[in-house]
């Protein structure tokens, strides 16, 4: 707004504001990596002093190699890019039926899709359990797999169909007269326009698929399988003050997700707003 | 729309038009319906039905129909109530504070200063870590050990003295809420920040050519054209909330003496603990049937004073 520029006093409240959210935003984990290297012997000191006097790095060593940590980070890799993979391909193909065709029975799958938004994922928990207990995939990855997949679908599919909503219809339309088939075009012609949005919706999967906890508590017991969230409120209630070390783990869980923040952080408005249920 | 033709000449068009507006668009959408079927609706019915059994996982025995019994424990269950009372203190703390602050920021980010892409990077950084690195997260920013928040909270007088307030029945609440609010606002920053650039700017113009104030043209022309996107988000954000049970379960496991239990963590419990699925079923269409109602009533009051 214009008026800022020429109020000094406006200015000034702005650029304290842009101070506090930085400060807000920051601030938590900052204290996470400051810890993290935070040696031991000083922790009692100096755990609640702005600055470290030393640092080192020693508690990275140890989480990596004499905890589990590595074998939960793996298999939290394995569990999210799975699931994503999975749900973007299946997301795609739905997010198009939304976008270019008019058929019967459309409201009423729209109306599904909603209704799995809306009811608490926490009534589905038991019968999941004994659903997947009967099939003998309990402590198993891949009945956290499918049920990402099944959980993220919906959301992918409306954001699957804003990108496709985006590309002209005209595209394809002129593929098909020169004699592709549907499938053809969409391939060959709309998909790599899509690329962009093929990969937001991946990290916008990877992401949730990394952080979920309950379910993964629920289904995993069993520490060769755990997932990484799992790992760690385990590791939390049995070595409760390794603070330094557990503070590691915490850094090293949000290397992948801030990996993919910096990819989707772009996308975020359109992904926010056209799923406008998931968080 | 299903109404065609069907004359002898026409069967040929007649299978195109079912091929290309009935089977193909079914083609794209079937792995996504069976999935959701298998894993959500399916699931969905089938808890709604557990909520009439009693079904514990520790104490084998077949599992049997007890009509409502279930639901008539819950009705005489204090922590129920309990809980009740909570999940309305953590969702509405939770709101009030996730969307001031995330209409401030959207307010902040629509205007122009130095560095403003980084900015806005780092301030929806918070939304991209994982829940339960946040509830970890703020449980160690709240102990005195490693935590400068009780200190600073005993600095400026809110506590006696640098103590956990996780621990305190009265406080421990306020410790998920804040986590809550950090890793909150940027999803209604950014809602709100699409909404607001949508708003056509010769409105602004118009209102500065006829002599209106910054803080009128926020009133007369911003929260009009936000009111909208605010109520369905608002509403949208409270049922999510309310369901979110991560970050409390981590950083207190609803207690100490059920004071943080909110339903959704007493759901969770209850299946995860003590194995008991009937009761947790129960628990949770009591919640759904909440939210429901919660719904029904927001819509009706929208239709009535949000015109749009």
């Amino acid at each position: 707004m214009a008026v800022a520029r020429r109020n000094p006093l406006l200015t000034l409240g702005k650029y304290a504001a842009i101070l506090f959210y930085l400060s807000f935003a920051l601030f938590p984990l900052y204290w996470l990596l400051k810890i993290s290297i935070t040696p031991d012997q000083l922790i009692y000191t100096e755990g609640t002093a702005l600055w470290p006097t030393d640092a080192t790095l020693e508690n990275f060593g140890k989480v990596i190699w004499q905890t589990d940590f590595l074998r939960f980070f793996w298999n939290s890799l394995i569990v999210s890019l799975a699931a994503a993979a999975i749900t973007t391909v299946i997301a795609a193909g739905a997010g198009y039926a939304f976008s270019r065709f008019r058929f019967p029975g459309q409201k009423l799958v729209i109306a599904l899709m909603l209704l799995t938004q809306m009811f608490p994922l926490l009534m589905i928990i038991a019968p999941i359990y004994k659903i997947v207990a009967m099939l003998g995939l309990l402590n198993s990855l891949s009945s956290l797999i499918l049920v990402y997949t099944a959980f993220n679908i919906p959301f992918a599919t409306f954001l699957m169909q804003s990108f496709f909503d985006g590309i002209p219809k005209d595209l394809e339309d002129a593929a098909m007269m020169d004699g592709c088939t549907r499938f053809q075009a969409l391939r060959k012609v709309i998909l790599p326009l899509t690329l962009p949005g093929l990969g937001a919706t991946l990290g916008f999967i990877f992401t949730a698929a990394w952080s979920e906890v309950l379910f993964a508590l629920m289904l995993i017991r069993s520490e060769d399988s755990m997932t990484f969230p799992v790992g760690m409120l385990t590791f939390v209630s049995k070595f409760s003050v390794d603070w330094g070390q557990m503070m590691a783990a915490g850094v090293l869980a949000l290397i992948p997700s801030c990996l993919f923040f910096i990819f989707i952080q772009r996308y975020l408005v359109q992904g926010l707003t056209s799923g406008a249920v998931k968080g | 729309m299903t109404q065609v033709s069907t004359a002898p000449g026409a069967t040929r068009a007649h299978q195109r038009f079912v091929w290309s507006h009935v089977i193909e668009p079914y083609l794209y959408l079937t792995p996504a319906l069976v999935l959701i079927a298998l894993v959500m609706l399916i699931p969905l019915v089938v808890g709604v039905s557990y909520s009439f059994q009693s079904i514990m996982l520790l104490k084998p025995g077949q599992a049997e129909w007890v009509a409502l019994d279930n639901y008539v424990a819950l009705w005489s269950d204090t922590k129920f109530w309990i809980s009740l009372e909570n999940t309305l203190v953590w969702t509405f703390g939770s709101l009030f504070f996730q969307f001031t602050l995330g209409l401030g920021l959207a307010l902040l980010l629509n205007t122009q200063f130095p560095l403003k892409r980084l900015f806005q990077a780092i301030v929806f950084l918070p939304w991209a870590v994982p829940t339960f690195l946040t509830a970890l997260t703020w449980a160690w920013l709240f102990n005195p050990v490693i935590g400068p928040l009780p200190h600073w909270l005993a600095a400026i007088g809110v506590l006696p003295e640098p103590f956990n307030i996780l621990g305190d029945p009265d406080l421990a609440i306020w410790g998920p809420i804040a986590a809550n609010i950090w890793f909150g606002v940027p999803f209604f920053a950014i809602t709100l920040l699409a909404a607001l650039q949508s708003i056509p700017s010769e409105l602004y113009e118009a209102a500065e050519i006829d002599g209106a104030s910054a803080w009128q043209s926020f009133t007369k022309i911003t929260l009009p054209f936000l009111a909208p996107m605010i109520a369905i988000t608002v509403m949208l954000r409270t049922i999510w909330i309310a369901n979110f049970a991560d970050l409390i379960f981590i950083m207190t496991g609803g207690g100490p003496a059920n004071s943080t239990q909110i339903l959704s963590t007493y759901i969770f419990t209850t299946a995860f603990k003590k194995l008991d699925f009937g009761y947790a079923s129960t628990l949770a269409v009591a919640l759904l049937f909440l939210l429901f109602v919660y719904a029904v009533v927001l819509l009706a009051l929208r239709r009535r004073f949000v015109r749009l």
